[in-house]
């Protein structure tokens, strides 16, 4: 569902406008947690194009190969501007595929001379053997220090390849192979491996850490796979995931189920707080999620060009019901659980 | 009154069993909560067992939130039909072998 504007009357109506269900507005007013107010900018998640190898049915990107958004290098330019002076800790690129992006290298490289603490990059893996010119892709990565996080819906091929495409399981367990044999995801490497978790259908995901250690045991057991920490990331209601929810009439029970699973301490971590989310044309939005609806932030600093600490910090957060899938349970975000 | 006896949508009401008799409601539901807290067995094994026990008991709100249940916790479906068979298993047997209490009585009564 590629329309943003139709995404959002289908997340405030019917269940929502009849009263049936609290609106999230009213549920963390409720506990005192309305306006949500932006934090000390820690985290900056940069997003530098849509296109993909992969067709995920759960993506909230809407990624594929047909993506023509690409992030140019002047935008990028002026991202590294902020990356060098903001006091962010975490340096955050993801897609689409970020490895796609034909600057991809030169940022990286660039960026990673501003000695931030953490520099992740979202791969989906299977990109690493999707052609002979990223096959490098790891050692890439090793050279530049980089925090690899890749999804994995499931330790099996038939839950995985069903989420992610024919193959995918398999082509993900070759390059998760070839991290470790560099030093990738080892229990005492600095290189950093994580794997992240997302419900392969219309239900929560369950307990973060006893989740991890069903995982590492299957991919120990199995292939001999090694990985640091497994992040559990609930299917927020949006984009592909809605559309999926909708045509299988899941849409009000998963609603429900994220509406009963409300936890007002996650509400307190949520990451658009500490998080500053950059589109590949540049707009600066609250989370990744809400630059997917087009959601605008609420700042006169509206674009990367126009970065200003003391604008942005402090701001209220836009929110709508999606925003229930991050406060669920143990709460999600990028990063995992946050409660 | 409604048409059908079951509704899916008074699974989400179960815990308004307390409005009429607080305290025994909140005991069991305490009780129940932590039965299935992560012990001996982890939490993930509770739910298998709790989905095999939803079959033979023929709880159609039970079978609908511990499907649920295991799919949170990584369960395959081939787990999940497995532990189901188990469940059958028990129940045909616990049939069958009363078949031995049959044949004692016509034993007993056949000349």
């Amino acid at each position: 569902m590629a329309n943003s504007k139709r995404q959002l009357e289908i997340l405030s109506n019917s269940i929502f406008q009849n009263g049936e269900l609290p609106t999230f507005k009213s549920k963390i007013s409720e506990t005192g947690q309305f306006p949500l107010k932006a934090k000390k900018l820690e985290i900056l998640q940069i997003n530098v194009g849509y296109m993909c190898n992969q067709v995920c049915e759960h993506c909230h990107v809407d990624a594929g190969p047909d993506r023509k958004e690409i992030m140019t290098r002047d935008t990028m330019q002026q991202c590294l501007e902020v990356i060098k002076n903001t006091g962010a800790h975490t340096l955050d690129l993801t897609g689409g595929a970020p490895e796609m992006n034909p600057d991809f290298r030169w940022f990286v490289e660039e960026a990673a001379k501003a000695g931030i603490k953490d520099f992740i990059v979202r791969s989906n893996l299977t990109i690493m053997l999707a052609n002979k010119k990223y096959h490098d892709l790891p050692e890439f990565f090793k050279r530049h220090n980089i925090h690899v996080i890749s999804s994995m819906p499931h330790w099996t091929k038939g839950k995985t390849d069903k989420q992610r495409g024919n193959g995918v399981f398999d082509t993900s367990i070759e390059a998760l192979k070839m991290l470790n044999n560099i030093g990738y995801g080892k229990p005492e490497s600095i290189l950093r491996l994580d794997l992240v978790y997302n419900p392969s259908g219309a239900f929560l995901p369950a307990d973060q850490s006893a989740m991890e250690k069903d995982f590492k045991k299957a991919l120990l057991d199995d292939f001999g796979i090694h990985f640091h920490n497994l992040f559990a990331i609930t299917n927020l209601p949006i984009s592909r995931f809605l559309d999926y929810l909708i045509a299988s009439e899941n849409y009000e029970d998963y609603m429900y189920q994220l509406v009963d699973a409300f936890n007002p301490v996650a509400v307190q971590n949520v990451m658009c707080t500490n998080t500053l989310s950059v589109s590949w044309d540049g707009y600066l939005f609250d989370c990744d999620f809400n630059q997917m609806l087009g959601l605008p932030i609420n700042s006169k600093a509206k674009h990367i060009s126009e970065y200003n600490e003391t604008l942005l910090e402090g701001r209220t957060i836009a929110i709508s019901q999606h925003c229930y899938g991050c406060t669920a349970g143990a709460g999600s975000s990028c990063q995992g659980s946050v409660a | 009154m409604q048409k059908t006896y079951y509704d899916p949508a008074d699974l989400r009401k179960f815990g308004n069993i307390t409005e009429w008799d607080e305290e025994l409601g909140n005991k069991f539901f305490e009780y129940y909560n932590k039965v299935f807290e992560e012990g001996a067995l982890t939490a993930r094994e509770k739910a298998l067992i709790a989905l095999a026990v939803s079959h033979t008991e023929q709880c159609p709100y039970c079978i609908d939130a511990y499907t649920k249940d295991t799919l949170q916790r990584g369960v395959t479906k081939e787990e999940m039909m497995e532990a189901i068979h188990v469940g059958a298993a028990i129940k045909s047997g616990a049939t069958l072998v009363h078949g031995v209490q049959m044949m004692n009585k016509v034993n007993k009564l056949d000349m």
